[in-house]
């Protein structure tokens, strides 16, 4: 075999000029396991753990829906912790209602009061303790909190965000369609971003899909759907830190929306092609019929499953390679860690419309089933 | 309990893998024989492969 030394050579030359990096990067660690008695090195060891914990804590903490609009907090010279952001109101239903604001919670390190009552945030779950200095009592087995958890109607992060994300949506479309009447039916400025988008929405998914008979009267909820959704997905990725498309509530309830309007505006042939499916012997009948039940309820699941776990996994995936940075503490993992969630960040952008694109595409599929008027019948004659 | 259950995700994810990579394969050959047809095979394609990513995460899940 013949290799070309160019190539081979210029490798060997990186790798040299690279080694002392790796080995600058460990002598610090080894150093101290060698130096270090049994006693310390265990230390090492337990902060090594603790730094892992915390970054594992960090993820899983961004991924949850908060009482508080949380923006950053920094440690400043005098060793105190501040946070920058601002409170959330808080509605429980506890035998009355009780409205307060989220600051009280004081990042959930005290206990708010509320007419006589005390709540507590567990893992960004209120729960009621019983006096100001109460703490919350965990199960032994599996560490759930024995706790009263009352009725929370709380205006969290996620719904503050979907309420802004909706009046977002309101007005910008409500302008766009101002903009038709003032300018004698062209669309003017940020709705010559938006029109193609929309027209590409009713012709490639709503008429493909389910037909140039029905199509208009579920145009209102795919166009809805699909901004909704891939808004919410660019805020997500935003610094913000808001997670709402990767909350599975919210995904549930996208895909119930979906479900509902499937199966109220479905026709008989719908419904003939679950209960008694054309063209099959009586057997296959009995059998097909309790599989396409499931199937109609399957469908929806899938799209719940789908947007929440792609969001879910894409915010995992760019919190870790963040948490690189802190795990190698050198220039050397900050670079890798910028370039990396670099890539992975405009992957993510792609993934926001895609997600959208798929829910809406799979919605109008199933809107398509319901309306579908067969032809089996006359295939099966001839 | 722990590690049959995470082999078992790692072979589903792998049949997820070799399902989407046989997918995105079929719409190239698709699309270079007939170049006019690509915005329906890239549709076509795109559903599929949701569908079966779907099973990857609910695997993913399991674990």
């Amino acid at each position: 075999m013949v290799f070309s030394n160019k190539p081979l050579q210029f490798i060997v030359a990186v790798l040299v000029a690279c080694l002392p990096l790796f080995s600058s990067a460990n002598t610090a660690t080894d150093s101290v396991h060698a130096k270090a008695e049994v006693k310390t090195e265990s230390k090492v060891l337990n902060i090594k753990e603790k730094e892992a914990e915390d970054r594992k804590e960090y993820i899983q903490h961004h991924l949850l829906d908060t009482h508080d609009f949380h923006l950053f907090s920094y440690v400043d010279d005098n060793k105190e912790e501040h946070h920058i952001g601002f409170p959330l109101p808080v509605i429980l239903w506890d035998e009355g209602l009780h409205l307060f604001s989220s600051s009280q919670f004081h990042h959930g390190e005290k206990a708010a009061e509320s007419k006589g009552k005390f709540y507590k945030l567990h893992h960004e779950k209120i729960y009621r303790v019983d006096s100001a200095e109460g703490e919350i009592q965990l199960n032994n087995e599996n560490h759930h909190p024995t706790n009263v958890k009352p009725l929370d109607l709380s205006i969290t992060k996620n719904v503050f965000v979907m309420l802004l994300v909706s009046v977002l949506i309101f007005l910008l479309f409500r302008s766009l369609a101002n903009s038709y009447a003032k300018n004698n039916g062209v669309a003017k400025g940020i709705g010559r971003f938006f029109e193609p988008i929309i027209i590409y929405v009713r012709d490639e998914i709503a008429i493909p899909n389910i037909g140039e008979k029905h199509y208009k009267k579920y145009m209102s909820h795919l166009l809805t759907v699909f901004f909704f959704i891939w808004f919410l997905n660019i805020f997500g990725l935003s610094p913000l830190g808001i997670n709402v498309t990767g909350n599975i509530a919210i995904t549930a309830c996208l895909a119930i929306i979906t479900y509902i309007i499937t199966t109220l505006t479905a026709n008989k042939n719908y419904w003939g092609h679950i209960f008694w499916m054309p063209g099959v012997p009586v057997p296959m009948k009995l059998i097909l019929a309790p599989i396409e039940l499931l199937g109609t309820i399957i469908k929806p699941f899938s799209l719940m499953i789908r947007l929440y776990a792609n969001i879910v996994a894409g915010h995992i995936v760019l919190g870790s390679l963040i948490g690189l940075m802190f795990l190698f503490k050198s220039w050397f993992g900050s670079t890798l860690s910028f370039g990396l969630s670099f890539a992975i960040s405009l992957i993510e952008v792609l993934v926001a419309l895609l997600q959208a694109y798929i829910f809406t595409m799979l919605t109008a599929l199933y809107f398509g089933s319901a309306v579908e008027e067969h032809h089996h019948e006359e295939e099966a004659h001839h | 309990m722990e590690i049959p259950k995470i082999i078992g995700a790692g072979l589903v994810v792998i049949g997820v893998g070799m399902g989407i990579g046989r997918i995105g394969g079929s719409a190239m050959d698709a699309i270079a024989r007939q170049p006019e047809a690509t915005g329906k095979i890239q549709t076509a394609m795109l559903i599929a492969a949701a569908l079966i990513e779907g099973i990857g995460f609910a695997a993913l899940f399991a674990v």
